[in-house]
C-alpha cells in the first residue's frame, strides 16, 4: 500500500492509465483541428471527436448530436442557465433551483438575480439533503422557465428524484436542467427516461481527463435553444466556439465507455468498501452521525459528523489520507459547510464533519487503514476537547452560556 | 494549507495535555470561544504564591488553535501572574508563524489567558466563582 491514499474522490479522480493510452496518438502525431474540413489532419480529428461524441452519449442514452462539449461542469452549468435565460427570457425570468447546488449554479443564479435578470426560488431539502418533486411543483409561477436541480449532492452524496421532478417539468412546460457532475458514471443516467432538457457532467469526475465537460441539450420533445456564452467560430451547432480539445475529448469519451462497461462491478465493490468503512467506524466511536441520505447515495459517498472534534484538526491528524471537511476552516470563506446547514446539521456538527470520497482505485488495504486511523485520530482529539469532558460530565452543551467570537 | 513545524509538533506532542479539578485550591480556569464557532479553549492555571506552577488546557479546534493553546500552558508555567497577563496574541502569532487566517487562535488563546487569570484573582479575593 502507498501513502498518501486519496479518498477525496468527489473533487477529482485519477485518470484511467487506459485512458491515458487512447489520448496520447492526439498529442503530436495526429493533431489537427477538429474544423479542418479540407485535409487528412482535420479529418482523423473530426473522426475522433465523433468517436467520443458517440461514447459519452451512449453513457447518458442521448443521441450524439445531442452533446455539447465545454471546458467542464461549470461551464456547462454557466452556459446551460445563462444560455437559457437569456433565449426564454421573454416567456418569463423565474429559475427554480435548491439550497444545496454546486456554487457552479447557485452563483450563476446569484449573479442573474443580482443583476435584475432573473428572480430565483431556493427549494429547501429535506434532513437527507433531498429536494422533494411537490415543492418544485409548488414552486412554479406563470414565470418559472427554468428548473435546476443536482443529480447527486458533492458532499452528502444524496441522489435527488430527477425522474419525478423531470416529469413534473414536462407537464408544465418548463425546461429542466440538471447538474449531473457527480452522478454521470457513477449511477445509471438516462436523459429520456429522466425527462432531462439540459444536463452539465465533466470528465475528471469520472476517471477521464481536467479541462473538458459537456453540456447535454435536448434535440426533440422539445428541441431546446440555448444562446452561446462565448462566441467566435460557431462550433458545437453554434452553441459553444472555440477549437475542441481533442485530445480531452478522446479521454473523455474513453471515459465514459469504461463507465459504462465497468459500472455494476464497479457499484457493487465500492458500496461493499464505503459499507465496511462506515460500520467500522461507527461501531468504535459513539456520536458519529452519518450526513446525508442513508440509502439513496453515490456508491463511493460517506459523509461524517464526529461530534466534539472539529474537522480541520481531523484532517491534520490523518495528513496520509486525503479527505475533506464541511469545516470552516478548511473552506475560503471561513463558514461551514451550506450543504450540511441545509440539511439541519447543527453548526458544531458541520464543524466536525468529514467527506469520504471513495473510487475506481481505492483498496481494501487502504479503507482497513484509514479505519484505523480515524478511530486513532477522534479518539485522541476527543480526549483533547473540552467539550467531550463535559459531556462526558454530564453538561448540556446547549444550556452553556458561550462567548461568542 | 500548510502548517509550521512549530504547530504539527505541538499538535501531534501537545503539552499538558489535561484538566485541573475547578474547585481545587489555587486553579483558575479560562473557557472561551463556542462550539458553533468551531473553537473552544479551556484554559487553567494552578497558582503556589502568586505564581504559575502548573497549567493544563483542553481544546477544541483547528491545529492551530490546539497548538497556540499547548503553547500557552508551555509559557505559562513558571511566571508570576503579572508576567502572565503581559503574553500578547501576537507573541503566540510569532512564535507558531501563524498564517493570518489563523490569527483568531491566537486571540483566544490569549483570552484564555486572561480568563483564567481573572477566575483565579476572583477566587483569591474570595469572591464566589465564575467559573463555568
Amino acid at each position: 500500500m502507498k501513502l498518501p491514499i486519496f479518498l477525496d474522490n468527489h473533487s477529482t479522480t485519477p485518470m484511467d492509465p487506459r485512458v491515458l493510452e487512447t489520448m496520447l496518438p492526439y498529442f503530436v502525431e495526429k493533431f489537427g483541428n477538429a474544423a479542418s474540413r479540407n485535409h487528412a489532419f482535420g479529418w482523423a480529428a473530426e473522426e475522433a471527436v465523433e468517436n467520443a461524441r458517440k461514447q459519452i452519449a451512449k453513457l447518458i442514452k442521448a443521441d450524439p448530436k445531442e452533446i455539447v462539449f465545454t471546458s467542464g461542469a461549470t461551464e456547462s452549468d454557466n452556459l446551460a442557465i445563462k444560455g437559457a435565460l437569456e433565449m426564454y427570457g421573454e416567456k418569463g425570468n423565474h429559475i427554480i433551483t435548491s439550497a444545496t447546488e454546486h456554487r457552479a449554479v447557485l452563483d450563476t443564479v446569484k449573479v442573474l438575480e443580482g443583476k435584475g435578470k432573473a428572480t430565483a426560488t431556493y427549494l429547501p431539502v429535506d434532513k437527507c439533503g433531498m429536494v422533494s418533486p411537490e415543492d418544485v411543483r409548488n414552486a412554479i409561477t406563470e414565470k418559472t422557465i427554468l428548473i435546476s436541480v443536482m443529480m447527486a449532492n458533492n458532499e452528502i452524496g444524496t441522489i435527488n428524484p430527477i425522474k419525478e421532478i423531470g416529469k413534473i417539468a414536462k407537464e408544465k412546460g418548463i425546461l429542466f436542467h440538471c447538474d449531473a457532475t457527480q452522478g454521470v458514471g457513477k449511477i445509471p443516467v438516462d436523459v429520456q427516461d429522466m425527462g432531462i432538457d439540459l444536463m452539465s457532467f465533466t470528465s475528471h469526475k469520472m476517471y477521464g481527463p481536467k479541462g473538458v465537460g459537456a453540456l447535454y441539450v435536448r434535440k426533440k420533445n422539445p428541441r431546446v435553444r440555448i444562446v452561446a456564452q462565448i462566441d467566435g467560430g460557431g462550433h458545437e451547432r453554434g452553441m459553444r466556439s472555440g477549437t475542441l480539445p481533442v485530445p480531452l475529448i478522446v479521454g473523455f469519451g474513453k471515459a465514459c465507455e469504461l463507465c459504462e462497461q465497468e459500472m455494476t462491478k464497479e457499484t457493487a465493490r465500492l458500496i461493499a468498501m464505503r459499507d465496511r468503512l462506515e460500520a467500522s467506524i461507527m461501531k468504535a466511536l459513539e456520536e458519529s452521525y452519518l450526513n446525508g441520505h442513508p440509502t439513496n447515495r453515490l456508491p463511493g459517498n460517506l459523509n461524517i459528523s464526529f461530534a466534539y472534534v472539529e474537522g480541520e484538526s481531523l484532517l491534520m491528524g490523518m495528513k496520509d489520507i486525503a479527505l475533506s471537511s464541511g469545516s470552516a476552516c478548511t473552506s475560503a470563506t471561513l463558514e461551514p459547510s451550506y450543504v450540511l446547514r441545509a440539511l439541519g446539521v447543527g453548526t458544531e456538527l458541520a464543524h466536525s464533519s468529514i467527506r469520504f470520497g471513495l473510487g475506481r482505485f481505492n483498496t481494501d488495504d487502504e479503507i482497513d487503514y484509514t479505519i484505523k486511523k480515524v478511530v486513532e485520530i477522534v479518539t485522541k482529539l476527543r480526549e483533547m476537547s473540552p467539550l467531550y469532558e463535559m459531556a462526558k460530565e454530564g453538561v448540556d452543551l446547549k444550556s452553556v452560556q458561550w462567548a461568542a467570537h | 494549507m500548510a502548517y509550521s513545524d512549530k504547530v504539527v509538533d505541538h499538535f501531534n506532542n501537545p503539552r499538558n495535555m489535561g484538566s485541573f479539578k475547578k474547585d481545587e485550591e489555587g486553579v483558575g480556569t479560562g473557557m472561551v470561544g463556542a462550539p458553533e464557532c468551531g473553537d473552544v479553549m479551556k484554559l487553567q492555571i494552578k497558582v503556589q504564591n502568586d505564581m504559575i506552577v502548573d497549567a493544563k488546557f483542553k481544546t477544541f479546534g483547528c491545529g492551530s488553535a490546539i497548538a497556540s493553546s499547548s503553547l500557552a500552558t508551555e509559557w505559562l508555567k513558571g511566571k508570576t501572574i503579572e508576567e502572565a497577563q503581559k503574553i500578547k496574541n501576537t507573541d503566540i502569532v510569532q512564535e507558531l508563524n501563524l498564517p493570518p487566517v489563523k490569527i483568531h487562535c491566537s486571540v483566544l488563546a490569549e483570552d484564555a489567558i486572561k480568563a483564567a487569570l481573572a477566575d483565579y484573582q476572583k477566587k483569591a479575593d474570595g469572591t464566589p466563582t465564575a467559573a463555568k
